[in-house]
């Protein structure tokens, strides 16, 4: 055990401790990176709408498909949620990108409807202008994970209180609002916020659903790290130290929920 | 009424949940399919016959397979011990451990990898397999400890005590007791470790730098502007192994599939 985490510790330390050997040449890095006219302020801006927008889309969804197995439990569909781990987010955006591209396989069946004729008339719906491709990808990929969350919190509650308040005259909406919803709110939102980071964070899914410009974070992170010239890569370091910085905030955040609720 | 709804409800995730495969066998096993005809027009193995004898396909497949075989072996390996004490005993600075562990579950594998290159630079490590299998462990430790430390929580040590008493040696007792008590959360484990490791793309692309080359990696060149049967045939390739793996384990998975959180 000792073993294990010292390994944790060791690797874990160097990698930061290599990182910082970089920044006591790089304050100019750091400047360079946050100046007003640098594309750090378009990218973070881009980053954030993306993953707020999914995640809020996603747990919302996640609550109300979480519900509605709730209320048809068989074993099956909790496999069914799982089965979403046979694909790695890659191969999901890469699925997403032939159902949705112009030329894609919803294109080719409007088209074979009549809806369109031509390929530039179907909606930019992946790598667009907006992040919408990235959006619809986090939502269909952190749904199933956030409901499993939602009903591993709802199987471990008593029927009774949903019962009573249906008793007492409470329609649907009043039952999800007042009794579902506080009951499942510190864990889905502890998974949300870990959601959150994850999708803040990531660089596969941006980099094959997003366009150049503007492009998210992580993505300008790995291009600057990349870049042959070595100011660039000074700077890619303090991104992704901004990106982790951010994420361990969210993190604590959520795993303080997490605590709460136990 | 009702049900009827119902049961729609389940054939639409149904189809959804199965819709990514059979669109990369239609692009995979088809060849000429332009746009705008709404279903293949004419099937081939070709694109699948070629993706099999080519080369950097077959390097991915094998060194991938190796390195998530090596990378599933060692976490179990150095996960089974560290499990034990963190689910069974109480001791000083365990508080610590776990925030230790849950620090690399967090920290964006973009900000491992980039620190990761430099000191495997300096250390010879960067673009070896042990390279990559090292920096893999480092998202994949924490899951198999979380998972192995929360089934030995509910392990009942008086089993190994009782056959120790019954006269069993200490090996005995680790593979008659111990391990078959652990059997199913074991290989739930090990499945974890084992799909962070073969989807894993930025640690091996910043630690591997460009010459070790899993199926993630080409993937990614490929769906970066390849053709679409090409990625077709790739992603089959991909998924394939983590569909069968999943297939085989769904019924150890359904009791732990909350433990996998985000690396995956």
């Amino acid at each position: 055990m000792l073993g294990a985490s010292l390994l944790y510790a060791i690797a874990e330390s160097l990698g930061f401790i290599s990182v910082i050997g970089q920044s006591d040449v790089s304050f100019r890095a750091y400047r360079a990176a946050l100046a007003a006219d640098s594309e750090f302020w378009v990218s973070l801006a881009f980053s954030l709408w993306v993953s707020v927008t999914a995640t809020l889309l996603a747990s919302t969804f996640a609550l109300l498909v979480a519900v509605w197995l709730n209320n048809h439990r068989t074993q099956s569909d909790t496999l069914a949620l799982n089965w979403n781990l046979a694909f790695p987010h890659l191969v999901f955006a890469t699925a997403l990108l032939l159902f949705l591209s112009q030329s894609g396989l919803f294109a080719r069946w409007a088209a074979s409807f009549g809806l369109i004729t031509s390929t530039d008339q179907f909606p930019v719906l992946v790598r667009d202008r907006y992040g919408i491709g990235i959006i619809l990808h986090y939502i269909g990929k952190e749904i199933p994970f956030l409901a499993l969350i939602v009903l591993a919190v709802l199987r471990s509650q008593p029927i009774g209180y949903d019962v009573v308040a249906q008793n007492l005259g409470a329609n649907r909406w009043q039952r999800l609002r007042h009794i579902t919803i506080p009951q499942v709110a510190p864990a889905l939102l502890s998974g949300s916020l870990l959601v959150f980071g994850f999708i803040f964070s990531s660089y596969e899914v941006p980099a094959v659903l997003g366009i150049g410009y503007p492009r998210a974070l992580p993505v300008l992170a790995l291009r600057f790290f990349l870049d042959p010239d070595l100011r660039a890569r000074s700077e890619g370091m303090v991104l992704s130290l901004i990106i982790t910085a951010i994420v361990m905030l969210v993190a604590m955040v959520s795993l303080k929920f997490g605590e709460k609720k136990e | 009424m009702k049900n009827i709804l119902s049961y729609f409800l389940r054939f639409i995730l149904y189809l959804i949940l199965i819709a990514p495969l059979l669109l990369f066998i239609a692009y995979g096993f088809s060849t000429r399919w332009f746009f705008p005809a709404p279903f293949p027009v004419e099937w081939t193995i070709s694109t699948f016959d070629r993706a099999l004898n080519d080369s950097r396909t077959l390097t991915g497949l094998r060194d991938g397979l190796t390195i998530a075989v090596i990378v599933s072996l060692l976490s179990l390996l150095l996960a089974f011990p560290a499990a034990r004490a963190m689910g069974l005993r109480q001791f000083k600075g365990r508080q610590l451990a776990w925030l230790l562990l849950f620090l690399p579950t967090v920290v964006p594998p973009l900000a491992i990898g980039m620190g990761l290159n430099i000191l495997f630079l300096q250390l010879g490590l960067a673009g070896t397999i042990f390279g990559v299998v090292l920096g893999h462990l480092i998202p994949t430790l924490p899951y198999t400890i979380f998972t192995l430390s929360s089934a030995f929580a509910r392990y009942d040590e008086n089993f190994e005590h009782q056959a120790l008493a019954l006269g069993a040696s200490p090996v005995q007792i680790f593979f008659n007791v111990t391990l078959r008590m652990m059997t199913p959360s074991l290989v739930v484990a090990t499945l974890f470790a084992f799909l962070i490791s073969w989807s894993q793309y930025l640690l091996t692309l910043l630690i591997g730098g460009g010459k070790v080359i899993t199926l993630p990696i080409l993937l990614f060149a490929a769906a970066s502007g390849g053709n679409p049967s090409t990625i077709g045939i790739q992603s089959l390739l991909f998924v394939l192994p983590p569909v069968l793996v999943i297939a085989f384990t769904a019924r150890e998975l359904t009791r732990h599939g909350e433990d996998i959180k985000e690396q995956y």
